[in-house]
């Protein structure tokens, strides 16, 4: 069976990854548990990827939670705004 | 009409009479999530069914909630999961892992100084021969599960979640399966002289 080989714009993207690796990281669970306060720390303004740094680092590794905290930031400040 | 706590949400959505608590919920959801997906081509029949599911969802979740952050938020949050997890699911259901990993066959590759912009032909050797060492590690360190999703991912462009489903397992398990494939190679790259820092100096500007 022929094995797929990464395209050198992945090889960079994985170098990167892989040199930016730490030994702790929280999975999807974890952030997904934390997202809801992370994103209104956010949205007061607060410096949430300092109060809660693994979900910071973890949102800038996972493309799936990102799309989801930023569609959460987008419909909370739906509820601030006049019907 | 969200000017409840978080103690009244639930205790007004656990009462026999939580009629209103129920519609103020909805009327909420169905706000923060045509916020959420606007641009995304959905319809109103779609934002619909995504309400009804997240307000079922959150019903049956009520005991995880731990108060951390406003209920609605933590309401909005779930919606936000269940409407994207369908949305997903919807786009990449046509694309097998197959199909998408054979698109880049190892006929296919190109070497890489043709599509490197580094300026100085030094740069470019050096950085030739960084990736071909690369591949060569994934090659020898990664197991072929460890090997494919991380192609799926960093290359197909498939979401965490598709790529899981089609390997018989969750997306935190995938996050940390991941996660373990990089550790790997970060660790056969320090056995061979290579620190992180070298690394990201070396393809950071690329």
């Amino acid at each position: 069976m022929k094995r797929t080989m990464p395209k050198p714009d992945t090889i960079r993207k994985m170098a990167q990854m892989i040199a930016a690796t730490r030994p702790v990281e929280i999975g999807c669970d974890e952030c997904f548990e934390k997202l809801d306060r992370f994103a209104e720390l956010h949205l007061a303004g607060k410096n949430a990827a300092e109060a809660m740094p693994l979900v910071q680092d973890h949102l800038d590794r996972c493309g799936d939670c990102r799309e989801e905290f930023e569609a959460l930031l987008a419909a909370l400040k739906a509820e601030t705004e006049d019907a | 009409m969200s000017d409840r706590t978080n103690l009244e949400w639930r205790e007004a959505l656990l009462s026999p009479q939580a009629d209103t608590a129920l519609t103020d919920l909805r009327a909420i959801l169905l706000r923060g999530l045509r916020y959420a997906l606007a641009g995304r081509g959905v319809t109103e029949s779609d934002l619909e069914d995504f309400t009804q599911d997240a307000l079922l969802k959150v019903l049956r979740e009520l005991a995880s909630f731990r108060g951390e952050a406003r209920f609605t938020t933590w309401a909005q949050k779930v919606a936000v999961r269940v409407a994207l997890t369908e949305l997903r699911r919807r786009r990449w259901r046509d694309v097998s892992l197959q199909d998408l990993l054979a698109e880049h066959e190892e006929s296919d590759f190109t070497p890489a100084v043709l599509t490197d912009k580094a300026p100085d032909p030094g740069q470019i050797a050096v950085r030739t021969m960084m990736m071909e060492k690369i591949q060569r590690i994934i090659a020898e360190e990664l197991t072929d599960r460890q090997r494919q999703a991380m192609m799926a991912v960093m290359q197909g462009g498939m979401p965490l979640q598709e790529v899981a489903q089609r390997m018989g397992t969750n997306r935190n398990a995938l996050y940390k399966l991941l996660h373990d494939a990089r550790q790997r190679l970060q660790g056969r790259m320090m056995r061979e002289g290579l620190s992180p820092d070298e690394m990201l100096a070396m393809f950071s500007e690329a």
